[in-house]
């Protein structure tokens, strides 16, 4: 008997569907073994066909994006129940992604950007999208959370196929993973176990060790990048000593230094600081005032460059959490105490 | 109305700083009862994320301690340490939390004088600024837009 697959996405560019196409023969080879049972963006399947399956009578669903709206955590929440295997597919799903920024915003911030103040924008008077005026087109609008979460804050999570987007030959050795006899343990993100350099043809051009960064450039800053070099040497801040490899230093062949989709090694917690951390440690001064300059001008952004495809995941948005969290309950702590005093008088 | 007091977290190196915490309290010096101290081989031993570690487990403020420049047991551990705290600060003020809340001092193990009176002067400090997270705006309340039920 075939395979029942289900593919959905969540708050995602589209780039992780077209991951799937890109399969092109793989694909209908494929086929063979499997049944795709849902894929919305691809062929007309309704949710009502997925809640008529029985609970796990999918074998896995891969889902991409993060979930940022309630419909969203919905579905998900459905197919979850219907999986056997959940495979968080891409970087948004795996651990947040580029959508996940949007979790330093303020969520109103958001709103009125994109209905009010954005460049593009274009309204007729004060005409806005209301759950109102939806409904008179019959349609619903899911609430927009105001904040991005990777897949598994939402539901359990059995693989990872991390990427933005997974390029083919990362997709499908997961998927020949997935469909043999003997199944990576749970909790594997499916590609190399490597750093990116590891794989990266310009590796044998780095030094072992020593090399230092006096200044950092951006791609868009240099009018010629030195195609057999190290692009680390060139200055420009390659993350790819602290990405895992599997995507065959696609970027760099480019000529773009990695920004890291993905995501860290095995054991490292927060993508971001390791990055972070070997990067600052380059520089090529021991002077605070000299190091600051550098940082200010070469890498203005930090939380852009380092946190890029990670953010909603990482422990830095754990410990912000943490702290409105704490600032909260010692707000209230504090009204309390209040309260009972002006009681006392 | 309780005051607040601020848990300090310091990760202090093994040849300076450390020592100095020792040194004060061999002289029986009194300072600041708010920091506990992490002790590690060198400041350049020490990895961002412990400082984030620090704030996600309770810390009000992060104290690193090191050697003197040029002093570092191991060459140049506390210049890397230096790269990357000044980075760090950075990234910490882009997402809102006050800079003020990461200390980075020079401490060598003679000088329990300055350990005392940086601690104190921390300590303070974080007292100013209250609770880790204050400073944060608060989120948003969930508001715009309650899911309606598609008419038929
Ligand atoms: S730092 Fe970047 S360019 Fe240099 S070897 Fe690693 S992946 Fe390749
Ligand atoms: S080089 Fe880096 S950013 Fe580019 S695809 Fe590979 S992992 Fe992703
Ligand atoms: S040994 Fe003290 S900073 Fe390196």
């Amino acid at each position: 008997m075939k395979k029942k697959v289900a593919f959905y996405w969540c708050a995602s560019c589209g780039g992780c569907e077209e991951a799937v196409v890109d399969l092109a023969e793989f694909l209908l080879d494929a086929l063979e073994q499997i049944e795709i049972v849902f894929w919305p963006v691809a062929m007309d399947f309704k949710i009502e066909d997925v809640e008529q399956l029985t609970d796990g009578e999918i074998f896995a669903s891969f889902i991409n994006g993060a979930v940022l709206l309630s419909d969203q955590e919905e579905v998900v929440r459905l197919l979850r129940r219907k999986s056997q295997v959940v495979v968080a597919f891409g970087s948004c799903s795996h651990q947040g992604g580029v959508p996940g920024l949007i979790n330093t915003h303020d969520r109103q911030d958001v709103f009125d950007y994109y209905y009010h103040n954005g460049p593009t924008v274009q309204r007729n008077g004060n005409e806005m999208p209301t759950p109102t005026g939806a409904k008179a087109f019959h349609v619903a609008l899911p609430e927009y959370y105001g904040k991005a979460r990777p897949l598994n804050q939402v539901i359990e999570v059995d693989y990872y196929i991390p990427g933005c987007a997974p390029p083919p030959n990362v997709v499908k050795d997961a998927l020949l993973q997935l469909l043999s006899d003997s199944p990576p343990p749970r909790g594997t993100v499916l590609a190399g176990a490597h750093s990116l350099c590891s794989e990266c043809p310009l590796n044998e051009t780095k030094p072992p060790e020593g090399f230092k960064i006096k200044q950092f450039v951006r791609p868009s800053q240099v009018t010629h990048i030195d195609p057999d070099t190290c692009l680390l040497m060139q200055g420009l801040p390659c993350l790819g000593p602290v990405t895992r490899s599997g995507c065959n230093a696609l970027c760099i062949k480019g000529h773009m230094p990695c920004t890291g989709c993905f995501g860290p090694l095995d054991g490292v917690r927060d993508f971001g600081a390791a990055a972070l951390s070997f990067l600052a440690s380059l520089i090529d001064s021991n002077d605070e005032a000299e190091i600051q300059r550098i940082i200010d001008e070469g890498l203005p952004d930090p939380l852009g460059t380092f946190y890029m495809y990670s953010f909603p995941g990482s422990l830095l948005n754990e410990v912000l959490q943490k702290g409105r969290q704490k600032a909260r309950a010692w707000r209230e702590r504090e009204e309390t105490v209040e309260a009972q005093t002006t009681e006392n008088q | 109305m309780d005051t607040f007091e601020p848990k300090i977290v310091g990760l202090f190196c093994n040849w300076c700083t450390y020592l100095a915490a020792d040194l004060a309290g061999i002289s029986r010096m009194k300072y600041s009862h708010n920091l506990r101290i992490v002790r590690v081989m060198c400041s350049g031993r020490i990895h961002p994320e412990f400082v984030l570690w620090a704030f996600r487990n309770g810390a009000d403020g992060v104290l690193i301690g090191g050697c003197h420049p040029g002093d570092c047991h191991y060459i140049e551990g506390n210049y890397k340490n230096l790269r990357r705290f000044l980075l760090l600060r950075k990234l910490l003020e882009q997402v809102g939390i006050d800079p003020r809340r990461v200390r980075l001092e020079w401490i060598s193990a003679s000088e329990a004088d300055k350990l005392k009176q940086v601690v104190n002067d921390f300590a303070e400090t974080l007292r100013e600024l209250g609770p880790f997270g204050t400073e944060l705006p608060e989120e948003p309340v969930l508001d715009i837009h309650p899911k309606e039920e598609a008419v038929s």
